[in-house]
């Protein structure tokens, strides 16, 4: 089966004071299927929101995409026409944002936000994409859709204003739904049910998704297959079951250390990762978890490890740890200090 | 809606009161005489004594003063001084179609010159079309008016003879092109930063680019998505500039020799109109405050956010 989406070596650069580049996101690649749910799981500011964006060419300027390929059901997204582009975003890919107070537009109506891309992607009439609105509400738990299609969005709460951004978002039955971080900015009961609803949506239609969160609680009980990122590089990746059961890299062993914790009987404060990832620009040579990293021999300071499968053996696995892979290692680029 | 209407009306009455009382009170505490300014330099004392009596002005303060408000409830705003047999009234509701008509022709140079040029130097920030609006919206800010519309009477109407030089004529929108036009310039380029930054903030939104997700074309992003948010300050700026614009008026007024209010108040304030000049100022305040409810309706119709009881 060929893939939906292919991404290979994706780079986004954005330009540093000292007139050179960052790679925000540094040769990520990995690939989804039809009806298949990948996570992208890693601290703030890892790359997440980027390496989404670059593959619906939304990198907020002066970030460029300055390498690598994303294909579409084979066909070349970076390659696509303007006009392409907008047929394309909307109608076969779709994209649910973090911060649903933001992204709908106070000043619409959400009748007029739901239906505009009915008449533009699929040519309904005014009529006939106000009913398709009316069923898409239903469809998402609202309550007495045709009355509310001419509030406007501040008449509602936050989870059903992501609510509607799902109904948006799969208005034309999209074969891709990208959804960056759709539930961080809910509260804990609503996020169970929009991550329910973006589900059952999402089997209804067969359609791929990429689940972006930091919380790698919500990742792992929604998501086939996961992507640990951090510092803009994948750091390992396998299935839920891989991930969560034989974590490999040590960031995703302390990532998962501290969502367990929470299931303790006495919960106490999520401890964090100590250290904080590094500073746009301020990458140091060799692994560039190493300041952090509990288990950083010399090695890890002159060399970048490369992502190779995992020694469990386990298929599919993949880690970009010399320690806990040393494949790593001897596939690394010997990275000096700039 | 209705309450919140009536009330508005009741502020607007007060806000009047206020403002023809100050006017009243420091037109009367300037130390100068008007009677012997109408009288001329060269009046003997007796005429001077004479014309005070006939004005009234020897009564106590609080006795003129509310013989004033009692004839404006009535709908009497005195006789001018300086122009005999004529009521104030009748004087400024003459003038004010031509100060409307230059107002308003302000207001829609600057939308024209301002708006495009902001919203097209937003998409283009950085290029040189975008550095190039600023640099002219900055020569628009420090042009002084009256140096501008000297500048235009000199050679669209002078020397190339492209326009009329001065007053009022047939058609009438044909002599108001400079005059308008040297009101607006200025605001154009104030127009132009202003919607420039706005619109910049607008396509940085997250519903820009949800928008954008969503496949709609940028034509629809901006007409559709952002306009409204960037009229919202327009808005207010437009509000503002009514009163800001009475101010100007007399200078284009003056410049281009029309009849109008701004020419009305200064010459009241150069003889010390008493009437004329209590009356030019009702009719301002009026206006402004009239152009503010307007625009707090338009806003509560713009921006679903906006609730008009509170
Ligand atoms: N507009 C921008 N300008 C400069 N750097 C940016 C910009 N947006 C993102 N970055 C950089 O890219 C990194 C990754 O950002 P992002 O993809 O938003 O992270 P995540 O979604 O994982 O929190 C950030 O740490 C930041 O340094
Ligand atoms: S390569 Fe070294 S520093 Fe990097 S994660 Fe593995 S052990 Fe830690
Ligand atoms: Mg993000």
């Amino acid at each position: 089966m060929s893939a939906l989406l292919e991404v290979s070596d994706l780079v986004v650069d954005f330009p540093t004071a000292a007139d050179g580049v960052f790679h925000a996101v540094d040769s990520v690649s990995f690939t989804v299927s039809a009806g298949e749910r990948v996570g992208i799981v890693g601290e703030s500011g890892s790359g997440k929101s980027l390496t989404s964006q670059a593959l619906m060419r939304l990198v907020p300027e002066p970030g460029t995409v300055s390498s690598g390929s994303v294909l579409f059901e084979g066909a070349d997204v970076m390659a696509f026409s303007a006009k392409k582009l907008q047929k394309w975003r909307g109608s076969q890919t779709a994209m649910v944002f973090q911060d649903p107070m933001s992204s709908l537009n106070p000043l619409m109506r959400i009748g007029r936000q739901i239906t505009e891309s009915l008449q533009k992607h699929l040519g309904l009439s005014k009529a006939e994409s106000r009913t398709r609105a009316i069923e898409l509400l239903q469809r998402v738990g609202i309550p007495d859709a045709e009355s509310r299609l001419s509030d406007f969005p501040g008449a509602f709460s936050g989870g059903m204003r992501q609510r509607v951004c799902i109904a948006i978002a799969t208005a034309c039955s999209p074969k891709l739904i990208i959804a960056d971080e759709p539930t961080t900015a809910l509260d804990v009961t609503v996020q169970a049910q929009v991550l329910d609803l973006l589900d059952h949506m999402a089997t209804e239609l067969n359609t791929g998704v990429i689940l972006i969160s930091h919380d790698l609680g919500v990742i792992s009980s929604f998501c086939d297959r996961i992507l640990v990122m951090y510092a803009g590089r994948i750091v390992e990746e396998g299935t839920a079951e891989q991930i969560v059961g034989d974590p490999q890299h040590p960031y995703t062993k302390a990532l998962l250390s501290s969502i367990l914790r929470l299931s303790e009987p006495i919960p106490r404060r999520l401890k964090p990762i100590s250290g904080a990832p590094p500073l746009a620009g301020q990458r140091a040579s060799g692994c560039s978890f190493a300041p952090r990293c509990a288990l950083a021999i010399d090695a890890c300071r002159t060399l970048d490890p490369a992502l190779v499968p995992a020694s469990n053996a386990s298929p599919g696995q993949r880690v970009a740890c010399g320690v806990a892979a040393p494949a790593a290692f001897e596939l690394a680029d010997e990275v000096t200090a700039a | 809606m209705i309450w919140w209407i009536l009330r508005r009306l009741g502020q607007m009455l007060i806000v009047l009161f206020g403002v023809v009382s100050l006017a009243f009170l420091l037109v009367y505490a300037v130390p100068a005489d008007p009677a012997s300014t109408l009288a001329g330099p060269n009046a003997s004392a007796a005429t001077i004594a004479s014309i005070h009596a006939q004005l009234g002005l020897d009564n106590p303060l609080w006795q003129q003063y509310f013989g004033f408000i009692g004839r404006l409830l009535t709908g009497d705003l005195g006789t001018s001084y300086v122009l005999r047999e004529t009521p104030v009234f009748g004087r400024i509701v003459a003038a004010l179609p031509t100060t409307l008509m230059v107002a308003v022709g302000g207001i829609l140079w600057q939308i024209i010159l301002g708006v495009p040029a902001g919203i097209f130097a937003a998409y283009r920030r950085g290029s040189w079309v975008d550095r190039l609006i600023t640099f002219l919206s900055l020569i628009g800010l420090s042009a002084p008016p009256f140096w501008l519309g000297l500048l235009l009477i000199y050679y669209f109407a002078f020397t190339w003879g492209l326009f009329p030089l001065n007053g009022l004529g047939s058609p009438v929108f044909w002599y108001l092109v400079l005059p308008t036009f040297t009101l607006g310039a200025g605001g154009g380029a104030w127009y132009a930063r202003m919607t420039r930054t706005n619109m910049i903030e607008t396509l940085d939104s997250p519903f820009v680019r949800m928008a954008r997700a969503k496949g709609m074309p940028e034509r629809v992003i901006l007409w559709r998505h952002s306009f409204r948010h960037i009229a919202i300050p327009l808005l207010t700026m437009i509000g503002l500039d009514f009163g800001y614009f009475l101010g100007g008026v007399v200078i284009v007024e003056t410049v281009f020799g029309l009849n109008g209010i701004g020419r009305l108040a200064f010459d009241a304030i150069s003889n010390l109109d008493t009437p004329m000049i209590v009356g030019t100022v009702l009719f301002a305040a009026i206006f402004i405050v009239v152009v503010n409810f307007i625009v707090d309706l338009l806003y509560s119709v713009i921006d679903p956010r906006v609730r008009l009881n509170s």
